[in-house]
């Protein structure tokens, strides 16, 4: 792959500009902290999980475009999921950053504009931040979500 | 006859020294990434190899290879010979005193913890205060956070301006009679900002302090000497020098290193040892404990003799001439901030660059096979003194050319087409 726009795509650049579901939801009753140590790239999940189900999330934070847009397409996918298929997800997403996904893979739907990560093993960290924030928050016990 | 042309260096096109044959000496400059020719920009995190360098090492290994200071064998002697000579090219380079003052190192970090860790626990007690300035890599911070912390003294930072100079008289007004040591760099690595070293050397001495420079980048673009700068203590890293990683080197004042503790136990530190009582060897030896980095020392040896005969003056100048172009360039691209913009700058230049992360940045120009570092270049005080989570940073080295840093700028503006 050498086209940078296989990387940059429109989705993940729109995503970069206008990120969805950025914010703190007023039911969040869990929280995660997710930090790049290596290039800064700070992100904060929040969910609201009710009955082993994702009802509402969120996210804020400042990072990269990859980072950025990874957030906020995450928040599109999982919206609605439960908790199991949450995890799944994460697992297909992972495989086709680091691997790329095989033949027969699950369907990623819109997660698939990250497939062109894996050509570039220095931001498969960026693409992965939200979605390892994501697995800390979900790991925790439901409580309020304090927001300072 | 004397013939009136302009010499191209004043139409500030070309050194004062024969470019291509320079790049020939380094053998990665000629290579390719992602197909397109190397543009090697990141200087500042490490530097690439002449020849020379390549030549020593395998010299040393492929010729006279033996552990050394401790055979009666030939090898054993030609490769303590080769590492004492190495010892000698840095006391020159640095115009130290005395080669017994010339402590071989990994690099500026071992060097920055030996001094605290020796020096520094029997000059630092309760109340003290250790003095650093706020653009100073964590290299030169955290071993005086952990100083502090271990000896319940403070460590405190002199502010910089918003051209990313540190104010001296901030400066002065930080040095107490309970400041026991300064530890400054003399070039930033984020900013590129030189620090008038010898000027806070003699207000930190006016206050009985010990000053500790940090030469990371200084020892790649500005000539070194020790004993004009009146400091202490001064460290540099082979690999910023055009040398192997892993060495480096570490001048102390001859009486402070006398009198300092052993930081590491082990074989070649001691005169005698049995198992009630141990005597130590004199510096440079009671700091190196174990077996060295022999060929490093040997390689960093040829690193600094290949700079000496290019010429450390022609080095300044040209990467001035690089600097000031690329400042240029940059400062004319819309959306472009320059972080750090001292008058008093050796070749390094962050910059931002509005609505593009650093990272998508340096990948958008590895792209373009162009090298930069994109990040906090291990000075988080420095990104938060400007508000900034991180930057790009290009760095320049006398192998580049005026040519390299306009593809750097047609880079930033392809970057800036595919983010719209």
């Amino acid at each position: 792959m050498s086209d940078l726009r296989d990387l940059y795509q429109e989705v993940i650049l729109d995503h970069t500009r206008k990120p969805r579901n950025f914010g703190v939801p007023a039911a969040a009753n869990r929280r995660a902290e997710g930090h790049n140590p290596l290039c800064g790239d700070r992100v904060t999940v929040f969910l609201e999980v009710a009955d082993g189900r994702i009802r509402d999330i969120a996210f804020q934070g400042a990072g990269c475009a990859i980072s950025t847009a990874s957030a906020s397409l995450m928040t599109e996918a999982l919206k609605g999921l439960s908790v199991g298929e949450a995890r799944d997800l994460f697992r297909g997403f992972h495989e086709m950053v680091t691997k790329g996904a095989p033949e027969g893979a699950q369907d990623l739907g819109k997660l698939a504009v990250f497939t062109g990560v894996r050509e570039y093993p220095m931001r498969v960290k960026c693409a992965t931040l939200a979605w390892h924030t994501l697995q800390a928050a979900l790991d925790q016990q439901d409580r309020p979500v304090a927001t300072e | 006859m004397v013939t009136a042309t302009v010499p191209a260096r004043e139409a500030g096109l070309a050194p004062g020294f024969d470019l291509e044959r320079v790049r020939a000496d380094f053998p990665i400059l000629s290579g390719e990434i992602r197909g397109r020719p190397l543009v090697y920009l990141d200087n500042a995190a490490s530097t690439q190899k002449p020849r020379a360098v390549l030549a020593a090492i395998e010299g040393c290994y492929g010729e006279y290879y033996a552990n050394v200071e401790r055979g009666v064998h030939s090898l054993s002697q030609r490769s303590t010979a080769a590492r004492e000579a190495a010892r000698e090219t840095v006391r020159c380079f640095m115009n130290a005193p005395s080669s017994e003052e010339i402590v071989f190192v990994r690099g500026v970090t071992e060097a920055i913890n030996l001094v605290a860790q020796t020096f520094g626990r029997r000059r630092v007690g309760p109340g003290d205060e250790v003095l650093v300035t706020g653009l100073e890599h964590h290299s030169n911070i955290v071993p005086w956070l952990m100083l502090c912390e271990e000896r319940g003294a403070t460590l405190k930072a002199a502010p910089l301006d918003d051209r990313g100079e540190v104010r001296l008289d901030e400066f002065e007004r930080l040095l107490t009679t309970r400041t026991r040591i300064v530890a400054v760099a003399h070039v930033s690595n984020s900013l590129g900002t030189v620090n008038p070293v010898k000027v806070m050397t003699a207000m930190a001495h006016r206050h009985g302090a010990a000053v500790l420079v940090d030469g990371a980048q200084g020892a790649p673009h500005l000539p070194i000497d020790v004993q004009a700068l009146g400091c202490d203590f001064y460290a540099f890293s082979g690999h910023k020098v055009y040398g192997p990683s892993g060495i480096g080197a570490l001048w102390g004042r001859g009486e402070l290193l006398a009198e300092m503790p052993p930081w590491q136990g082990g074989g070649g530190m001691i005169r005698t040892v049995s198992f009630s009582e141990v005597t130590y060897a004199p510096p440079p030896h009671r700091f190196e404990a174990g077996t060295p980095f022999i060929e490093g020392a040997i390689g960093l040896g040829a690193a600094l003799d290949y700079v000496t005969a290019l010429g450390l003056p022609a080095i300044r100048a040209w990467e001035d001439e690089l600097l000031a172009l690329a400042t240029e360039r940059l400062a004319g691209i819309p959306g472009v901030r320059l972080v750090g913009t001292a008058p008093e700058k050796a070749a390094v230049l962050s910059f931002t660059l509005e609505g593009v992360h650093p990272h998508d940045l340096g990948t958008i120009l590895d792209h373009e096979g162009i090298a930069i570092r994109a990040g906090h270049h291990c000075a988080q005080p420095v990104m938060e003194r400007f508000g900034v989570p991180a930057t790009a940073r290009a760095s320049f080295a006398f192998y580049n050319t005026a040519a390299e840093v306009e593809a750097l700028a047609a880079g930033i503006l392809r970057a800036k087409e595919i983010f719209g």
